[in-house]
């Protein structure tokens, strides 16, 4: 039974990385109709930054939960405001072709510097150890690992459905030009929500530094799971993904756990699944 | 809103003579490459990739649908033509037959999965499966998973054709290429194709006039997929080694540049785009990564002013159809 406890408490930390990510995707694709290609390096230089804070700047994990997301976020909003914002208008297959390139670009630099092995980055102090539950053994940093993406998962969706700005971001979604009419900066909405997004990637990288090791890849594949992620939850809502991005995770733990040879694939079959029984997601609407 | 094909040559006034034209010079480009001391294997690949994204160009160019998973496809192929040849002696032809059936196989249902959702959902899910058919041939055990299968016997075509010698293999795999080429041209401007332009341009008109479209989608995708395949399957005669490199998912990004840099929807552009990047990794090897680096600019130049691509930036400013 530990190990089986065990392959769960992986699910649901990979389930927290599905689910930060998906969110900042879905996030990002509702207001500016673009599939961010380049989510998966934006999420690993988020794991750098905390490196590069730590080693250079002698700041520690704290520190760079703080300053990671903001600082990754603002590089974002220099893409937004440079890059992506000159493709309004066209096919949004333009937007995932252009993120591609993005992402060949950042991986391909920081290969070069880094070369393809991961670079470990230590638990802090306060997080270290872990607490015997009875049934089982929870290291600490893991359990803070999922409650710190369900809180901030959370407080995503409050932002958006709850909020004033979170009401003027899906205005502009659905009719950008009448919500400027009433004196609402929409490029301005853009570049941050897309800030946002970029974002809760990079603090999903931040968490993972210590667990999964900071190296040039650690996105690449990740990316693809998270678009299977997206396919089957829908990227109509934002409670919707973090949920499907939670039990996707938790799924895919316990293959682990059954049938080991099958827990690199579950998330792909379960994505052909849905699509036979319910193409457009499972809180998808139709386009 | 913009087409992701608004560069396809213009439908009125065209003519079928530049095209004929533009074959022509092809082939004889194609037919004395062996007099130049170019070196032989360079454009083999070159063409094995030409063929590769023609086959991409037919899928994306003429319906608007992105693959963003046909390294599926030419990895399938090329295992089963590389493991039938080297493990069963199989002769060459029935090698190619059976790579290329792998891959109208496995485009007929990834195809059937994938039609489901259409745009970017449509890009991401193919790229899923590709993903999980590069997961199964990691672990099946007649990949040879790490290591591929290497050294694939070359053999001898039709009794005749001994494809060990270089000019011969050469020669048969630049027929191989023309015919198909010739195909796809075909399959573009027969009534069939005219139905995947109009579901390209409106769908739901398309749709109120009586084409049951997914059926037109399904089949230009096993269509493209099974080319594909054929592209896959001429590839281990040139390398004679399948690898897990062929169904990666950065082998779909490639494909995706070639045909974006020569121009999506253009009949020669996937051709020039694929003899642009494949020279390019050629020569800028010893640069490692940074070729990756290059290609990702590349993307970000096309995408940003050059959505044309060079045939089709050409073919625009001439008023002509390439």
């Amino acid at each position: 039974m530990q190990a089986l406890y065990g392959q769960l408490l992986v699910g649901l930390i990979n389930g927290s990385f599905y689910a930060l990510l998906s969110l900042g995707l879905a996030v990002i694709f509702g207001m500016l109709e673009i599939i961010n290609f380049a989510h998966g390096a934006l999420y690993m230089i988020g794991a750098f930054t905390a490196y590069f804070l730590l080693q250079y700047g002698g700041l520690n994990y704290w520190w760079a939960l703080l300053l990671a997301p903001l600082i990754v976020g603002a590089f974002g909003m220099l893409l937004e405001r440079t890059l992506l914002r000159r493709l309004k208008g066209l096919d949004p297959l333009y937007g995932l072709l252009l993120t591609f390139g993005l992402a060949l670009v950042i991986q391909g630099v920081f290969q070069n510097y880094f070369g393809s092995a991961g670079m470990p980055y230590a638990i802090p102090d306060q997080l270290r150890g872990g607490v015997n539950l009875g049934f089982m053994y929870l290291p600490i940093y893991r359990g803070w690992v999922v409650i710190v993406s369900l809180v901030v998962c959370i407080a995503t969706w409050y932002l958006i459905e709850r909020t004033r700005l979170g009401a003027y971001l899906r205005a502009a979604t659905e009719n950008p030009t009448l919500v400027r009419a009433f004196g609402i900066n929409v490029p301005l909405t853009i570049t941050l929500t897309y800030g946002l997004g970029v974002g809760l990637a990079a603090l999903a990288g931040v968490l993972s530094a210590p667990i999964n090791q900071v190296g040039p890849l650690m996105g690449a594949d990740l990316i693809i799971v998270v678009f299977a992620v997206v396919v089957i939850g829908g990227m109509g809502s934002i409670m919707g993904s973090v949920i499907t991005g939670f039990a996707l995770g938790v799924i895919e733990g316990l293959t682990k756990y059954f049938y080991p040879e099958a827990s690199n694939t579950v998330v792909f079959v379960l994505m052909v699944l849905v699509l036979l029984v319910k193409p457009t997601g499972l809180t998808g609407r139709a386009n | 809103m913009a087409s992701i094909t608004e560069n396809a040559a213009p439908d009125k006034n065209r003519s079928m003579a530049d095209e004929i034209v533009g074959f022509i010079v092809m082939a004889v480009l194609l037919a004395v490459v062996p007099f130049t001391g170019i070196y032989p294997y360079f454009v083999m690949q070159a063409l094995c990739f030409a063929l590769f994204a023609c086959a991409f160009n037919l899928l994306i160019g003429y319906s608007g649908l992105l693959s963003f998973g046909h390294s599926m496809f030419l990895g399938t192929a090329g295992y089963f033509t590389a493991y039938t040849l080297k493990l069963w002696g199989v002769p060459p032809a029935v090698g190619v037959l059976i790579g290329v059936a792998a891959a109208a196989v496995l485009s007929v249902i990834t195809g059937a999965i994938a039609i489901r959702r259409q745009g970017i959902y449509f890009a991401m899910i193919t790229l899923a499966l590709s993903q999980l058919m590069f997961f199964i041939y990691l672990r099946a055990p007649f990949t040879g998973g790490e290591d591929g299968i290497q050294g694939i016997p070359q053999g001898t075509l039709f009794w005749v054709l001994d494809l060990s010698h270089t000019n011969t293999l050469y020669y048969v795999v630049v027929a191989v290429f023309l015919l198909a080429f010739l195909l796809i041209y075909r399959i573009v401007n027969s009534p069939f194709g005219e139905v995947l332009k109009a579901i390209r341009e409106n769908e739901p008109r398309a749709i109120s006039l009586g084409y049951k479209v997914d059926q037109y989608k399904l089949l230009a995708f096993i269509l493209s997929g099974t080319l594909a395949g054929l592209a896959g399957s001429m590839k281990m005669f040139v390398t004679q080694n399948a690898s897990l490199t062929d169904v990666h998912w950065t082998m779909s990004g490639e494909v995706v540049l070639m045909t974006l840099v020569g121009g999506l929807g253009t009949s020669f552009g996937p051709v020039v785009g694929a003899f642009i990047i494949v020279a390019m990794q050629q020569y800028l090897a010893s640069f490692g990564q940074w070729v990756m680096v290059m290609q990702g600019a590349v993307f970000i130049i096309c995408v940003l002013t050059f959505r044309r691509g060079i045939v089709g930036e050409i073919a625009h400013y001439f008023k002509r159809s390439l």
